[in-house]
């Protein structure tokens, strides 16, 4: 395998423009004998696919919910970044992208990342036209809000539901195209594997799961929004269905899996509290606009928040990042707030939790100020821990969010595997180490409405792609590799339950590759990975049968996968020994207990290339190359 | 304070391809009340799991009351009984030691079972389709800040905006009418001047296929908005009828 990352030349902010130029073009009337499947309808594949089916293509949409309006970028809350500058404070598409750069930690493609500050401002106008209705001033023109890691604000927003007002714009959109027949929209469908003919992808196979039915789909390209992998590590901000399943097995047909240790921990979230617990709630990181957070100064004090006086308060983020407070990024707002925990002075029942208090700011604001803003957030904080955030401060913990890594993809969002794409959370292309708030949905909603339909006729145009049909033997195989799959799973019945199994890999990866990461932790968890998958397979209790409508065997086959896909994470959690963005490794570190980068050895996109599962992956290395934004250690002080 | 309950659940079991199903008894022990009630149903179902009884199937998703997934009657109570709640953000807090919970599926006539609690609300996503969007190409926007709009209509448009298409409305009236849904949708657009232009074709498109599916017709018993857990208000059913009438009209 060689990466060829296809940047392409001159200066930064004409690279798009020249691009969009050079690439082949499909002649108008030839786009209907060409079809494209989409695997997932998030953001990034509605949008994708409604656009590409306005431009002609026949298109196939698959989704495992009842509807694509389900998909878990409807959770989004904050907003979505836009460099319009609106507020005239300074912003430019320059500062964007520089501004993600650094977030990124320096780990991100720079032309990449231009392309999406570039393509920012059209998304804002896209949607505003779908009638999504953002945020409004009172003299009806839109109205911005800041958000971490920036100086200036940029964010538009639709009160606290930013993602879902989004996602049912890309939901119109694909229900326009699937009502003229553009797209054939397949529900309860998930894909369970890649076909592969002579080197390119080719189609699917896909399970209903309502009937448990495998069916052949063939295609010129097949294109995953499948979303990010942050359920592997069981509790996370991620819907219930969220899975890595379909880029797994793009990454065992042979597409490169690119920073899987990237991972997001987002510190404003619920904080945990029983065995039972089935997932983490993300409230959104604009709390911190007007929340300030705060520890008592002394370790084991129980007194209550509102019992503790101002002056045995530590508002360390302020104390520490003057300039950024606490706006400061996800990535240091999360391990400070690990840091106090560790010392003893966190708070709640289980000590690992830390308060975000609004009483400042309604004083200042008012209460119907605040309630304007976060009403929502409130209203959902209050229905979960019992408690009124107008009155008593909230607890709010880091959890697992985003996957900044994913398959591995070049300027055109093509996998190493040619004819497959991947576009929105499950590629790794934007956000470096560290992803910044309100830049997901801004990501999704570039690949889908604006750069896939530009790059993906370069391909169609100039790819040999003979005609197959789906009675080839490469589809029989795929078909019969998952059917057999999953008759394993059902076959096993053993003692323990999928989620007990999910549950334990979650623990182990948490605790040894989760917030903070030692080389010891991750040879440990290298060691435990294979060995609680030899265990699933021997003794996992799937009930019921393949021929149904089955959640347990659902969930198995995705469970199978992420006990694959763990030992991939953490390899590349280990291979990399320095810290940066949302990897902290403990033995790089500054002597604040900064995270300490390592750009002589590590300023490279690690790509990992399958040699099955009982040989050690090969690593393939991009180089990062910045001609734009000079390498620096991050400073938010 | 969390502390553990007992509950006694009476659960709608019903297989695949069954025309009815029944009620079946299980016990719910130690749940904390601190539990979501989908956390509840996590536990029983481990339980009948190693126990070999096939689990309840039930549909959920992101579990923070915004992806519409989750929905069942709980209690006669379409998502339970607190209110402007899905069952997902439904507690076990709000229920007492050796309480007995009746959990059936969403019944409504378009709405068929296709297994325990996990129904086909397919026709929501099907009346969309007729017009529940602005018909706009992508590339075709004008820049974003060109037109101007009233703070009050953009918030008005944001509150019927926030449905989330769980189809509590619909299982909540006793005719199964979809009206609360299909409002939303045309309020929404019937506020933002992008809306405007299809103003006409989408109220008739929606409507019309709402009945052609066999959702019922509104006899102004707000149950709806009742059940509804994003608060959407009647005010807009109002509203839509108002477009309807005058798109008859038109046409």
């Amino acid at each position: 395998m060689k990466l060829d990352s296809k940047i392409p030349d001159g200066p930064m902010a004409e690279k798009w423009t020249n691009h969009k130029f050079k690439v082949k073009l499909v002649n108008p009337s030839n786009k209907r004998k060409h079809t494209v499947i989409v695997v997932g309808t998030g953001l990034a594949g509605a949008s994708a696919a409604a656009t590409m089916a306005e431009l002609g293509y026949v298109v196939d949409a698959f989704t495992y919910s009842d509807s694509p309006r389900r998909a878990h970028s409807i959770a989004a809350q904050g907003g979505i970044n836009a460099a319009k500058n609106y507020p005239h404070d300074g912003d430019s598409v320059y500062r964007l992208f520089y501004d993600t750069v650094k977030g990124g930690d320096f780990r991100s493609r720079e032309a990449n990342v231009y392309r999406l500050a570039e393509v920012s401002n059209q998304i804002i106008d896209h949607c505003v036209a779908q009638g999504v209705p953002f945020a409004r001033e009172y003299g009806g023109y839109l109205a911005n809000r800041s958000f971490g890691g920036a100086q200036v604000s940029r964010t538009f927003y639709a009160r606290g539901q930013t993602g879902q007002q989004l996602l049912l714009g890309a939901y119109g959109a694909l229900s326009k195209e699937i009502k003229k027949g553009g797209v054939t929209m397949h529900t309860r469908s998930e894909v369970v594997d890649i076909v592969v003919i002579d080197g390119q992808a080719r189609g699917i196979i896909s399970r209903n799961l309502v009937t448990g039915e495998l069916t052949r789909h063939e295609a010129d390209a097949v294109v995953l929004a499948t979303g990010g992998y942050g359920n592997v590590y069981y509790l996370s901000t991620n819907a219930m269905n969220c899975n890595a399943s379909a880029a797994w097995r793009a990454y065992k047909k042979g597409a490169a899996f690119a920073n899987p240790c990237y991972t997001q921990i987002h510190p404003t979230c619920i904080p945990m509290h029983g065995e039972y617990q089935s997932k983490l709630s993300l409230m959104s990181e604009s709390l911190r606009n007007d929340g300030r957070i705060w520890v008592p100064k002394k370790k084991g004090d129980t007194r209550p928040a509102n019992d503790i006086p101002e002056d045995e308060r530590d508002y360390y983020l302020e104390r520490k990042y003057p300039s950024f407070g606490n706006l400061v990024p996800r990535d240091l707002a999360s391990r400070n707030a690990k840091m106090v925990c560790d010392e003893g002075r966190g708070v709640g029942s289980t000590g690992n939790a830390v308060y975000l208090d609004f009483a400042e700011a309604i004083e200042r604001l008012g209460r119907d100020n605040i309630e304007a803003k976060y009403g929502n957030l409130f209203e959902m904080y209050e229905r979960i821990m019992d408690e009124d955030p107008y009155t008593v401060p909230m607890k709010i913990y880091p959890a697992i969010h985003y996957a900044m890594g994913g398959l591995w993809v070049d300027y055109n969002l093509m996998t190493s595997l040619p004819g497959l794409y991947a576009i929105g959370e499950c590629n790794f292309s934007d956000h470096g180490a560290n992803r910044l708030g309100a830049s997901a949905l801004m990501q999704g909603l570039a690949d889908g409405y604006f750069v896939l339909p530009n790059t993906i006729n370069d391909y169609l145009a100039s790819a040999e792609i003979p005609t197959v049909g789906t009675d080839h033997a490469a589809f029989a195989e795929a078909e019969k590799t998952a059917q057999d799959k999953l008759d394993k799973l059902l076959a096993v019945k053993g003692s323990r339950t999928v989620d007990d199994f999910h549950r334990e890999l979650g623990k182990l990866l948490w605790e040894n590759c989760g917030m903070a990461r030692t080389e010891e932790g991750l040879r440990e968890a290298l060691e435990k990975i294979p060995k609680l998958r030899e265990e699933f397979w021997k003794n996992v209790n799937v009930p019921g049968s393949a021929e149904d409508l089955n959640q347990a065997l659902e969930k198995a086959n995705r469970v199978a996968d992420f006990m694959e896909f763990a030992e991939l994470l953490v390899r590349d959690a280990l291979n990399r020994a320095e810290s940066c963005g949302g990897h902290f490794r403990v033995e790089s570190q500054t002597d604040e207990g900064e995270a300490l980068r390592n750009d002589d050895e590590f300023a490279y996109v690690a790509a990992w290339e399958f040699q099955g599962l009982e040989k050690e992956p090969v690593l393939h290395k991009e180089e990062l190359v910045f001609e734009e934004v000079k390498l620096s250690q991050r400073s938010y002080k | 304070m969390a502390e553990k309950i007992n509950v006694t659940l009476k659960v709608w079991r019903q297989a695949q391809g069954e025309k009815t199903g029944r009620f079946e008894t299980y016990q719910a022990a130690d749940i904390d009340t601190d539990a979501s009630f989908l956390e509840m149903l996590d536990i029983v179902n481990e339980g009948l799991t190693l126990s070999g009884i096939e689990p309840i199937a039930f549909e959920h998703d992101c579990r923070e009351g915004i992806c519409g997934c989750c929905g069942a009657v709980v209690n006669g109570k379409t998502h339970g009984s607190h209110e402007r709640t899905t069952l997902c953000q439904l507690h076990m807090r709000k229920f007492k030691n050796n309480d007995q919970i009746v959990i059936e599926p969403f019944r409504a006539k378009p709405f068929t079972i296709i297994k325990d609690l996990i129904v086909d609300r397919s026709g929501l996503d099907a009346i969309i389709r007729e017009g529940g969007y602005v018909e706009v190409k992508t590339g075709n926007a004008p820049e974003a800040s060109t037109t101007p709009i009233q703070k009050e209509l953009a918030e008005a448009a944001m509150d019927a905006a926030e449905c989330i298409g769980c189809g509590a409305c619909v299982a909540a009236c006793p005719n199964g009418a979809a009206m609360l849904f299909v409002s939303a949708k045309v309020s929404q657009y019937a506020l933002l001047p992008q809306g405007h232009p299809e103003r006409t074709r989408r109220a008739l498109d929606m409507v019309n296929k709402m009945d052609e599916l066999g959702f019922g017709s509104c006899s102004n018993e707000y149950e709806c908005a009742v059940a509804c857990p994003k608060g959407i208000d009647v005010k807009n059913i109002a509203r839509l009828n108002r477009e309807f009438i005058k798109a008859s009209l038109m046409s």
